[in-house]
């Protein structure tokens, strides 16, 4: 199987003792929730892919999107979106401003800020370009920071605890328009979660790191 | 299968090997330049003979046991006085109101150039400074300032105590950004809750942890209070002047020979320093050595909480007290008429003082602003670069690192400018504000650096995973998104840098050859000729420039990004 995120044999070894290790493949539109206790090295595994793994640590293995290899690959260059636990939208920039930094480069000034405009009413915010990120409800933002993930044309989509930090009814809510979106797009997704309802809405395979090693 | 990591530092690792060269650079080649010519080597005096001379003429000088001993006692004094004043009022008062109080009052005060410190003092304490014209005539009787030395005396104990006020706040800042690491209301509420008193407790479970966090900070004042040349020039007895002064006096010797005396003096100064930075290591060991046989007491000492705990708030109210009431004492001199003693207020006010001295001063202006601002941007630059390549390998500042930081501060400015200085002559490079950027920014990139290194590591690294994952190369994260998010922290690096090339005599005077004016090295000038008048327009100058700055830094990120509150928390 080519297409679809695929780890190969991956172990993470931290001062020479290995951390984490991994065998896994997603296909395209499905959802592989990676659970286990914190601690375990599940956000480790998921800088390895994104390409922003701490120096401290040295892998083996190989992490292959759509059959090619990206781990020697810079991050920028991987296309691979992550959300974390928080919005993490830029401070500094308006609500449209980050999702154009988001928006992968090209088209004229128009096209952009119409690809904009729709993203905004995809997640139910139009007319909020202008607005401060920091004046949003937690619902608004993590929206806000999938689209912003989504414009980015990304071809695999990791989540790290991406809804830990929302209230219940917030959650199931944005769980919902996360899975819609990547299902509708063909991404694969990477979940790593302590939370067993999100396996459960998830409703793909669940591989579980505290039990004892690799699994997929 | 093959091991890898990701790193490396592209284009910034280059950056801390050039900030290591400029920043120690000139530190060994002006040690270098002050050796040979100790030992009578100075070809461009046409003088080679390699000798002990310069040496036995220094012993010749009947002023230098004296000299020798005021650098000593003031340094030790000082370090001492604010060391233990500071201690006191975190013992005494840490996570209490009046603290917060004081800390807003102390902090802006810790940018407050040395030379106005000085003159302020000198204001308030003189035969006819504001303090014996409010206890004049009713309490002294004095209807004329009396004939006493005080301002200058012998003894250094007005060098000494305007040495306290100046470094108690630059202390207090110090110990402040340690106790975050130390856990201290913890260990505190532990400590009281088996019984202590406030200042015992605090002494014995939090002190040792902040003081092994702020030991090289302590080191600088003491090197720094042993061999200033800007406060004991004002403050200090002037027959004979402290050894650091009498070398600045010989190298402006128009005699080149008196050169080889300079560096003579220069180099026993830095021995000077490094024994009594030797004594101070075993004083700490001493007191550490005392303090666990206190703590295996268990001596509760809450009655000393009466005693000690005022003290604490005195000590704090001291240093605020001296330099803010001196500040008004120099704004009051500046636009002063008629003033007889001794009424507390003069009779009238004028701008003629500001006619008289302000273009003088305005012109001193555009060069402290040229070279403050030359020197802060490289440094930011040489910083930035370097912060972002310990960030990119994913390494923390070694302990080796830090001292190298620390390094040009510890080093006393008066053992190496004159050898630099010497150099600069021997190499033919004209005096002028060039070299004098290269010379402020040996001083001002440690700064900069302690004040930008803890808000940049404390940035949300995810923010840049994130960016990097929209497609966002390194160098593009670096400006568009980092920058921006961390520019109150920059433009207070910015603030703090300008401060420190802003207080600058030494450095100015000595690369400068003289020829650069900046408003410190005016207004130190001022200091034989006592216009008070013209001193106070020089000091209020010198105020001006420093909290400007500071004042930018506040307000600029609030007007760029006036609408994005998640910046102002």
């Amino acid at each position: 199987m080519a297409e679809g995120l695929r780890l190969e044999e991956v172990v993470i070894c931290q001062g020479g003792a290995p951390l984490v290790s991994l065998d896994a493949a997603v296909r395209p539109g499905e959802v592989l929730s990676v659970m286990g206790p914190s601690g375990v090295g599940k956000s480790t595994i998921l800088s390895l892919i994104t390409g922003s793994l701490a120096p401290v640590f040295h892998f083996e293995g190989r992490v292959l999107l759509d059959g090619e290899e990206i781990t020697a690959k810079p991050a920028e260059a991987r296309r691979i979106g992550i959300l974390f636990q928080d919005d993490l939208l830029f401070p500094h920039l308006s609500v449209a401003q980050n999702l154009a930094f988001g928006l992968a480069p090209g088209g004229s000034r128009a096209a952009r800020r119409a690809r904009i405009e729709e993203g905004l009413c995809e997640i139910g915010l139009e007319g909020f370009g202008p607005r401060d990120p920091a004046t949003l409800s937690g619902g608004q933002k993590a929206r806000v920071a999938l689209m912003r993930m989504l414009l980015s044309d990304p071809r695999a989509l990791l989540l790290d605890e991406a809804f830990s930090g929302l209230d219940q009814g917030l959650r199931a809510q944005m769980r919902r328009l996360v899975f819609e979106h990547a299902r509708a797009r063909a991404l694969p997704v990477l979940m790593v979660t302590h939370d067993p309802e999100d396996a459960e809405a998830a409703g793909g395979r669940v591989v579980d790191l505290g039990s004892g090693g690799s699994g997929g | 299968m093959s091991r890898r990591t990701i790193s490396g530092a592209g284009p910034f690792a280059a950056a801390p090997v050039l900030t290591v060269l400029v920043m120690l650079g000139p530190v060994a080649a002006g040690l270098a330049g002050t050796l040979l010519p100790a030992f009578g080597y100075l070809p461009a005096a046409g003088l080679d003979a390699v000798s002990l001379d310069p040496f036995r003429d220094l012993a010749d000088w009947p002023g230098l046991w004296p000299a020798m001993r005021l650098s000593v006692t003031t340094g030790l004094a000082a370090t001492l006085l604010a060391l233990g004043g500071v201690a006191l009022l975190f013992a005494g008062w840490s996570g209490t109101r009046a603290f917060r109080a004081l800390e807003r009052l102390l902090s802006p005060l810790l940018s407050v150039p040395h030379a106005a410190m000085a003159f302020g003092l000198a204001f308030l304490i003189a035969p006819s400074g504001w303090i014996a014209r409010a206890l004049s005539p009713w309490a002294t009787g004095w209807e004329r300032p009396p004939d006493l030395l005080i301002v200058q005396d012998p003894w250094g104990i007005a060098l000494t105590m305007g040495l306290v006020a100046k470094e108690m706040p630059f202390l207090l800042l110090m110990a402040l950004a340690a106790l975050g690491q130390t856990d201290a209301r913890r260990r505190l509420r532990v400590a009281q809750a088996a019984g202590y008193g406030r200042v015992a407790g605090w002494l014995k479970a939090v002190f040792p942890g902040i003081y092994a966090q702020i030991r090289l900070p302590v080191y600088v004042v003491l090197a720094y209070s042993m061999s200033v040349v800007d406060v004991a020039l004002i403050l200090g007895p002037s027959t004979p002047p402290p050894l650091s002064v009498q070398v600045v006096r010989w190298m402006s010797d128009p005699d080149l020979s008196m050169r080889l005396v300079a560096s003579a003096a220069a180099l026993l100064q830095l021995a000077l320093v490094l024994g009594a930075l030797a004594l101070w290591r075993l004083g700490e060991a001493l007191v550490a050595r005392l303090g666990l046989a206190w703590i295996e007491r268990g001596a509760r000492a809450r009655l000393a909480d009466r005693v000690l705990r005022p003290l604490g708030v005195v000590s704090g109210g001291f240093s605020a007290a001296v330099i803010l009431a001196g500040l008004a004492g120099l704004a009051v001199w500046s636009l002063a008429g008629f003033w007889s003693f001794p009424e507390p207020l003069p009779r009238g006010f004028t701008a003629q003082n500001w006619m008289r001295h302000g273009p003088g001063a305005w012109e001193a202006t555009g060069l402290t602003a040229l070279v403050a601002l030359a020197s802060v941007g490289l440094a930011l630059a040489l910083v930035v670069g370097c912060l972002e390549a310990e960030y990119r390998r994913g390494r923390a500042l070694s302990q080796a690192g830090l001292w190298l930081i620390y390094l040009p501060l510890l080093v006393p400015q008066i053992a190496f400018l004159p050898g630099l200085q010497t150099l600069l002559l021997v190499l033919g490079f004209g005096a002028g504000p060039g070299p004098v950027i290269l010379g402020h920014l040996v001083f001002v990139l440690p700064y900069v650096f302690l004040s930008l290194g803890d808000p940049w590591r404390a940035w949300d690294g995810r923010a840049g995973t994130v960016a990097r994952a929209l497609g966002a190369g390194p160098l593009r994260v670096l400006l568009r998104v980092r920058l921006p998010m961390l520019i109150r922290p920059l433009l207070t690096a910015a603030a703090v840098g300008v401060a420190v090339s802003v207080g600058q005599y030494l450095p100015t005077l000595l690369v400068g050859g003289g020829r650069v004016p900046t408003l410190t090295t005016e207004a130190v000038a001022l200091a034989s000729g006592g216009d008070r008048r013209a001193i106070g327009v020089y000091g209020v100058a010198q105020t001006l420039a420093v909290m400007v700055p500071f004042a930018a830094a506040l307000m600029l990120p609030a007007l760029i990004y006036r609408n994005r509150r998640g910046l102002h928390g």
